[in-house]
């Protein structure tokens, strides 16, 4: 009796062992109750996803909308009151040309703003726990509140550049990434975020938008040159009024076709600069790579030549979407948790103990309330997008307009660790990290400590994380007993 | 030793209260990826330095050879310009070609050299190209230690009552 009654609670022990490696008590009900999610459910940035997950784009699409509207009315407009004048009078071909520009128009719009333009998916709390403590252990642990700076220098090609520690993603950003703030996520070969085409643009769509705006400057062009052929050759026959009077449609498809060519002509030669560069709009506007920053200043990325850095741009080799939206959330890989009221926080169904690493870092953290209101009314104007299609057309070329939906870009780099200094010092009074700030901390969504210690209550679920909590420990204490 | 290793990605799940190594992304050739070759200390003591390499290596040539831009890249990319890259919803990307090839390679490396070390390669695709993860798989030895405990318990249960059957017949 008594070697049973040994075996008992040792057979106890051993079970609750063994459940410890598949899967905790706690955790198989859970997994059992709750369907199986995609990733796009749980996607953290501040993007829009369609069709179960297959179309990507930023929140505020609305810009995009209107974009659509008028290239599909001026197009037409095009196809149905001057095509059959001149499809009878010059040649058929001309609807058929101006057809498939439009499609490829279309076509090439709908794939920037539908694709994932190279979104980094956010780093794990193990990743982001071991990066903390490569930090510390590199520059010393410091003590206090201040944290160290975080940035890390390699050498490409000859040049140095700074890689900079984003603290929404938790990672060292690549070479050439960037943060958007806007879909709050770092994208790879971050060009700019684009409002007319809803989306960021970056390495994977880069080349669908040259050739969208390439394609848009030729047919706004041809409508352009077609429609006042119509008028001219009408003119001649019925008298200038008269043909205003038979197509007024002609004289609204001027208008908007004058209006854009300007701009959209324009941003098509600056991106084919770009392109012939090797650069980005981001990288142009801080003048990473000008000869006026140093003499021995030069951009280390392109080819050498222009043939070259064309051909990698549009024809290089189109990399994986990295982000895997429609694949399922697996419960036991930790997967950052989805924002809810905007926080953008991390947690796991199981291994709270990473969340213990990773909870000093997270308490620092800025937390990112969504604040819809403020931001809407800049993002129309700004960007380097500005002056694309006919809002009164801003010919002036980006490099002169404020980039105020793009990040990274405004701050030169010697203010930034001050900045981050100062931000982290106040009591989570700022909402947006110093990398991703494109404008003066005035601008900045803030909100009272007060409200950020609410949405955090209204977060968490205290009573599954407890208990989800204690049977780990339970799990840790009889593994490390043996 | 077959049966405890016959199913890696159970292992996989069950070693998340394990220790992860992570090798870090190499940026010093430009924004290609690349891994870092340095010999991170705390597998020391798992792996030999030799074969680490190796395995590394050979990720880089492959991740080289998906992001290079060659004649045939740019072929892929023409064509599927001119059909407006409809042409990929019945291929595949040479890119992604090479990404399987790397998913086979990783899960060989863990079969053959990993695994029977105790460590297991994450493929660096599911954690967004940023890092290469070792996982220190520290489960088994508990599997083995529990196994060995269980069957001294049994030997000693059976020990007793044996002895308490001599005793028993004795009185």
């Amino acid at each position: 009796m008594l070697q049973l009654g040994v075996a008992e609670p040792m057979r106890e022990c051993e079970y609750s062992q063994i459940s410890t490696r598949s899967s905790t008590p706690m955790e198989t009900p859970y997994k059992k109750r709750t369907p199986k999610k995609r990733k796009w459910q749980a996607f953290p940035g501040r993007n829009k996803f369609y069709c179960n997950g297959r179309i990507m784009m930023a929140r505020q699409t609305g810009v995009f909308y209107l974009t659509l509207v008028l290239i599909l009315i001026t197009s037409g407009l095009f196809f149905t009151f001057d095509c059959p004048f001149l499809s009878v009078q010059l040649t058929p071909a001309i609807p058929v040309i101006g057809g498939v520009l439009f499609v490829f128009v279309l076509g090439t719009l709908f794939r920037t703003s539908f694709s994932d333009p190279g979104v980094l998916p956010r780093a794990t709390p193990d990743e982001a726990a071991d990066l903390e403590r490569q930090i510390d252990v590199a520059n010393g642990s410091s003590s206090g509140y201040r944290p160290p700076p975080r940035t890390k220098e390699v050498v490409i090609n000859g040049q140095t550049v700074k890689l900079k520690y984003c603290f929404t993603c938790k990672i060292f950003r690549p070479p050439r990434a960037s943060h958007c703030s806007l879909c709050d996520n770092c994208v790879e070969r971050f060009d700019h975020h684009c409002p007319w085409v809803g989306n960021c643009v970056g390495k994977r769509n880069y080349r669908f938008f040259y050739m969208f705006i390439l394609s848009l400057s030729f047919l706004t062009i041809f409508i352009f040159a077609f429609v006042i052929t119509h008028v001219i050759l009408r003119s001649h026959r019925q008298g200038f009024l008269n043909t205003l009077k038979d197509t007024p449609a002609s004289v609204l498809e001027v208008v908007v076709c004058f209006f854009s060519v300007w701009s959209i002509v324009g941003l098509s030669g600056f991106h084919t600069y770009l392109i012939s560069s090797n650069q980005t709009t981001n990288e142009d506007i801080k003048g990473s790579w000008s000869s006026k920053r140093g003499k021995d200043n030069y951009n280390p990325y392109s080819h050498g030549n222009i043939f070259t850095n064309c051909c990698a741009a549009l024809c290089g080799p189109l990399p994986p979407s990295l982000i895997d939206r429609r694949g399922f959330v697996q419960s036991d890989t930790p997967q950052p948790t989805p924002p809810t009221n905007g926080i953008t926080m991390y947690g796991s169904t199981q291994s709270q103990s990473h969340m213990a690493a990773a909870t000093p870092l997270m308490q620092s953290e800025p937390v990112i309330l969504t604040d819809e209101a403020s931001l809407p009314g800049r993002t129309s104007l700004g960007g380097p997008c500005s002056g694309a299609l006919p809002l009164g057309g801003q010919p002036t070329p980006p490099t002169s307009t404020p980039n105020l939906s793009c990040d990274n870009g405004m701050l030169p780099t010697r203010n930034d660790h001050s900045e981050a200094h100062h931000h982290m010092d106040g009591v989570h009074h700022h909402f947006l990290t110093p990398e991703e700030a494109p404008s003066p901390p005035g601008m900045l969504p803030c909100g009272s400590p007060l409200g950020h210690s609410h949405t955090i209550q209204g977060f968490y679920n205290p009573a599954s994380q407890d208990s989800l909590h204690e049977d780990s420990v339970r799990g840790l204490v009889k593994l490390s007993s043996v | 030793m077959a049966t405890e290793f016959h199913n890696l990605q159970e292992l996989r799940h069950s070693a998340s209260l394990a220790n992860k190594v992570f090798l870090q992304r190499d940026y010093s050739d430009g924004t290609t990826c690349r891994f870092q070759t340095k010999f991170p200390s705390e597998l020391e003591s798992r792996i030999e330095r030799p074969l680490f390499e190796d395995t590394v290596k050979r990720l880089n040539i492959y991740y080289a050879e998906a992001e290079k831009m060659g004649g045939q890249s740019y072929l892929e990319g023409c064509l599927a310009c001119a059909t407006a890259y409809l042409i990929f919803l019945c291929m595949e990307t040479r890119y992604e070609k090479v990404l399987k090839k790397i998913g086979r390679y990783i899960q060989e490396q863990n079969e053959k050299i990993y695994a029977p070390r105790g460590l297991l390669i994450t493929d660096p695709i599911e954690r967004g190209m940023r890092v290469v993860s070792f996982q220190l798989l520290l489960l088994l030895c508990v599997c083995v230690r529990e196994r060995q405990t269980k069957k001294n318990k049994d030997r000693d249960e059976e020990n007793n009552i044996d002895r308490e059957r001599v005793n028993s017949t004795h009185v």
